[in-house]
């Protein structure tokens, strides 16, 4: 458990404040800022080295957030719903480094569309956060593309269009590790993010991060007492790191599915209500078009498929990372430059 | 082709062209141009005259002029040949290879009177003038005896004109040979092939044709130690040996060519022989946003990042360009130079970029801008770009043009670069714990902040890139001061950057009055200019820029001239504008020479515009 104790520090020595950045300055009970302080306890809790990561995000609320965690992590606010592209060429530059990208669903569902598909074809290793919460905050409350059909809201009137569904999107693009999940959710937020780190590709987490200020009505979809009282979770998941003790708990046997993730990590996914498979990817789909047919909160891990090689794999890089190669590996030799002008005389 | 603006300037032939009487021989100075329907494999054929011209040591140049299309519609290849060297485009060809139909009659109303046309006798109705000397080659029967059928038939029939061109001009057949060698490679199949076809048409026009037109060419050995070569395949290289490691693009005319030769030559070159890794890694990106956004995360993160584009791409990387010189990222953006606005002209050349490139990003933007003008230069600065753009910490944008970057040139053999691959200010843990870091404050007093790259495993060593207003340690503010002040010092940066770019090769001649401004390929037309004006005792001075900023030198060029002619190819004088806002008070000295119709300037139009400015002056 997550100890906010100052002398309490984890295995590589650092304290929980070691892993904070600058307070916030969303709106008081925002859905981000739980979000950002499960970012915070799990980077602690694996006692994951702070330059080893990299923050990228893109425009609006939930891209402020970055500056609210693991100040000691270098970090890049992009361009609105450019954040995937910028990530694309830093994990190219250097590919041993982990990166959590913070959207939102402007930042994404919208102009951000393009890249957010073509940052799962690609494969990027690279955390992507969806805040989802309907609607565009900073601009103060225009209805977003993953707003319901046929929402009312006092400010933005009635939402003529269907919701675009990120879960869907992101299997369809190729994407391996897909989950949906609710900031009033803090333990599901933290396994799930645990497991996403240790994901080898793309893991997208769509996370309803309700908006007190434009989007938080009873009835609102986006809403706390909305999620707190229709959160469906496909299964209770447990992240086990490498080298830790699986240990099964108080659940049968037969109701675990374990899933062995590619650096040795195990995801538990405890049944719950269903046997839900997320390694069918014909199943996840139909299961979330279910939902959404249904009007259903499903949360948890939606789809995993941990075969596809990253875009890192597909490199070919060797160990040390483009941004520190010496000089003789960038500039090849006087006897190449002459051997290429031969072939032009 | 239709008539240009250009031709319509033209009042008087110049010197070298009054010579010819028709009787006269006329020996490597004339144009040819071959007319033929895009897609039929002429390339082949027209690059195996423009190289078998070279290895005869008479200096040349080739100029496609094509079509935006894959197939079918007409294109025109342009080989100069010039004893004095010349390289510019010219006016007119005497010497036309009408090999497409659809083109003839348009094709042979450009021929100058005396000029000669070579066309296929197998077409009916072709509109032959009486003061042009015609050749009809029967090219179908040569098909027919060679056997020819199929799909490969177009491309066996532009090597008649090939066989034709070389009788009629003196082209040494094994010249043709070796040309065709050095095309196909080792496939000696193809090489015999395509002489067969040659050697048949050669022969045929010896015993059948009587020559009756003066042109022709003679050895020369103005071209040892020489070697043809594009733009484009010239950048690829310099930025391989500029230590480029991340390239990110979208396919775009008439900047492909580059990021196909990078891709070409990167396994030999930067693949690491003992482990088989790459060194520099390609991204074919979604759009070109995409690609200006994966090199500026990877210049974040410390990658030597260039991306290659034109016109449209550029438009759709502005923002990306803006937050580069706010957040003070590393990148370098090739732009191929072709005619805008929009689609524009796709497959032609132009200056038209340089206001926008210039101030690329909204707010108060401005850029680093290199110009080369020669293949060799694409090369040098394949280094250049990246050490400016990681000392600057900066995008840097390389401002070439379709003529360069496509078009084929002769040039020595480049030299391995002089210049070492400069990183910048960039703090490791153990600088950051002696000095601290502090990412954009101005220790040194040129503008130029530390900075550390993701991965410093120092507590203290990270910063938060961001396009938001930010104080002198990246943190977030919307302070006025803050972003006064940084604004300051960003244009501090710019300043300092005077002195490091490229500076402008300068021609001065005590003689003259006017002195000529300009940037890139019309290097060519103007040099020839400059000669033609002094053969009629107008004496010139020429200072051509190689970068922008500019610095005190071209201050000291303008002021020691009455007046400077700013000469360009795009409609309203841009760099001309440029240059009249950073010297307000030696504006009225400039005077602006801009013309584009997607076309190279010709010398031609040079001295007629100077004279005609002169002229009103």
């Amino acid at each position: 458990m997550t100890t906010r104790n100052a002398d309490r520090t984890n295995s590589i020595g650092l304290s929980y404040a070691d892993y904070k950045g600058r307070p916030s300055t969303l709106c008081k009970g925002c859905g981000h800022d739980s979000i950002s302080s499960q970012i915070i306890s799990v980077a602690y809790e694996l006692s994951i080295k702070p330059h080893e990561i990299i923050k990228l995000s893109g425009i609006g609320c939930s891209s402020k957030s970055p500056a609210y965690f693991l100040g000691r992590s270098h970090g890049f606010n992009a361009l609105h719903g450019r954040m995937p592209s910028v990530g694309t060429g830093a994990l190219v530059a250097n590919h041993t480094l982990h990166a959590i990208g913070v959207s939102g669903d402007g930042d994404t569902a919208s102009i951000g569309m393009g890249q957010f598909k073509h940052l799962m074809r690609r494969n990027v290793r690279m955390v992507y956060i969806v805040e989802n919460n309907g609607v565009y905050g900073l601009t103060k409350g225009q209805f977003s593309a993953t707003a319901d059909l046929g929402q009312q809201l006092k400010y933005a009137g009635k939402n003529d269009f269907p919701a675009e569904d990120l879960c869907i999107e992101a299997i369809v693009a190729g994407c391996g590790f897909v989950a949906r999940s609710f900031s009033g959710d803090p333990k599901q937020v933290r396994e799930l993010l645990k497991a996403a780190l240790s994901h080898n590709g793309t893991a997208m987490l769509d996370i309803i991060s309700p908006c007190v200020t434009f989007n938080n009505a009873d009835d609102s979809t986006k809403s706390y007492s909305w999620g707190k009282e229709n959160e469906a979770p496909l299964h209770d998941i447990n992240f086990v790191p490498k080298m830790e003790e699986i240990i099964i708990g108080d659940y049968e046997p037969g109701d675990i599915r374990q899933v062995e993730m590619h650096d040795g990590s195990i995801i538990q996914l405890h049944k719950l209500e269903e046997d839900y498979d997320p390694t069918d990817r014909m199943g996840a789909l139909h299961r979330l078009e279910w939902a959404r047919q249904q009007n259903e909160f499903i949360t948890g891990l939606v789809y995993y498929d941990p075969s596809r090689s990253s875009l890192a794999d597909v490199s070919n890089l060797g160990r040390t990372p483009l941004a520190h190669l010496p000089e003789e590996k960038l500039r090849p030799s006087r006897e190449a430059l002459a051997e290429v002008m031969e072939r032009f005389i | 082709m239709h008539v240009m603006e250009a031709d319509l300037l033209q009042a008087t032939p110049l010197a070298q062209e009054q010579l010819s009487d028709g009787r006269e021989p006329i020996v490597n100075d004339f144009s040819i141009v071959v007319a033929t329907a895009n897609g039929t494999g002429s390339q082949t054929s027209n690059l195996t005259l423009l190289r078998a011209l070279f290895k005869m040591g008479i200096p040349v140049n080739g100029k496609n002029i094509f079509p935006s299309n894959i197939q079918g519609l007409p294109t025109w290849y342009h080989i100069r040949v010039s004893h004095e060297g010349f390289v510019a485009r010219r006016q007119t060809s005497e010497v036309l290879v009408a090999f497409n139909e659809a083109t003839v009659e348009e094709d042979i109303a450009t021929l100058p009177p005396d000029g000669i046309c070579i066309y296929s006798a197998d077409w009916r109705n072709v509109p032959l003038r009486d003061d042009i000397t015609n050749y009809a080659i029967p090219v179908n029967q040569f098909l027919r005896e060679a056997g020819v059928k199929g799909k490969i038939r177009d491309y066996i029939a532009n090597m008649v004109y090939v066989g034709a061109v070389s009788q009629l001009l003196d082209i040494e057949l094994d010249k043709i040979e070796e040309a065709l060698s050095f095309h196909f490679g080792r496939r000696q199949k193809l090489v015999d092939q395509n002489m067969g076809i040659v050697r048949m048409a050669y022969d045929w026009t010896a015993e059948n044709i009587e020559k009756s037109d003066p042109y022709r060419v003679e050895p020369l050995a103005q071209t040892d130690n020489q070697m043809l070569i594009t733009g484009n395949e010239a950048a690829a290289l310099g930025s391989i040996f500029g230590g480029v490691t991340v390239a990110a693009w979208y396919p775009i005319t008439p900047s492909t060519s580059l990021i196909d030769a990078l891709i070409s030559h990167l396994p030999k070159l930067r693949r690491d022989p003992e482990t088989g890794e790459e060194t520099c890694v390609v991204l074919q990106a979604e759009d070109e946003l995409a690609a200006a956004g994966m090199i500026m995360g990877a210049g974040w993160a410390g990658a030597r990042a260039m991306t290659a584009t034109s016109g449209p791409g550029l438009s759709l990387m502005a923002e990306f360009a803006g937050l580069g010189y706010f957040a003070e990222i590393p990148a370098v953006i090739w732009d191929i130079q072709r005619v805008g606005p929009s689609t524009g002209l796709p497959t032609r050349t132009g200056q038209g970029d340089i206001t926008f490139a210039y101030y690329l990003g909204h707010g108060d933007t401005k850029n680093i801008i290199l110009f080369p003008a020669t293949v060799a230069e694409c090369f040098e600065f394949g280094t250049t770009s990246f050490n400016l753009a990681e000392e600057l910490q900066t995008p840097v944008l390389v401002l070439s043009d379709l003529d360069l970057g496509m078009n084929t040139w002769m040039t020595k053999p480049f030299d391995y670069p002089q210049e070492e691959l400069k990183r910048g200010k960039v703090l490791s843990a153990e600088d950051v714990e002696e000095k601290g870091f502090f990412r954009y404050q101005d220790i040194d007093g040129d503008g130029i902040g530390y900075r550390t790259l993701p991965g410093n495993e120092h507590p203290k060593g990270a910063w938060f890139a961001r396009g938001t207003g930010h104080n002198e340690l990246a943190v977030y503010s919307e302070r006025p001061e803050d972003w006064a002040e940084n604004m300051d010092r960003l244009n501090r940066k710019f300043d300092t950057a005077r002195k490091l770019v490229p500076q402008p090769v300068t021609d001065h001649n005590p003689l003259a009055e006017i002195g000529i401004i300009a940037v890139g390929t019309t290097l060519f037309p103007i040099e020839e200019a400059r000669t033609r004006l002094s053969e009629k005792d107008m004496e010139t001075s020429f200072m051509r820029l190689r970068a922008l900023p500019i610095n005190k030198e071209v201050r000291d060029f303008v002021e020691r001239h009455d007046r400077i002619y700013v000469i360009e190819m795009n409609r309203d004088g841009q760099l001309h504008a440029i240059l009249q806002t950073e010297m307000p008070d030696l504006a009225t000295r400039l005077l602006s020479i801009a013309y584009l119709d997607g076309m190279p300037l010709t010398a031609r139009w040079i001295v007629e515009a100077i004279e005609n400015k002169e002229l009103s002056e």
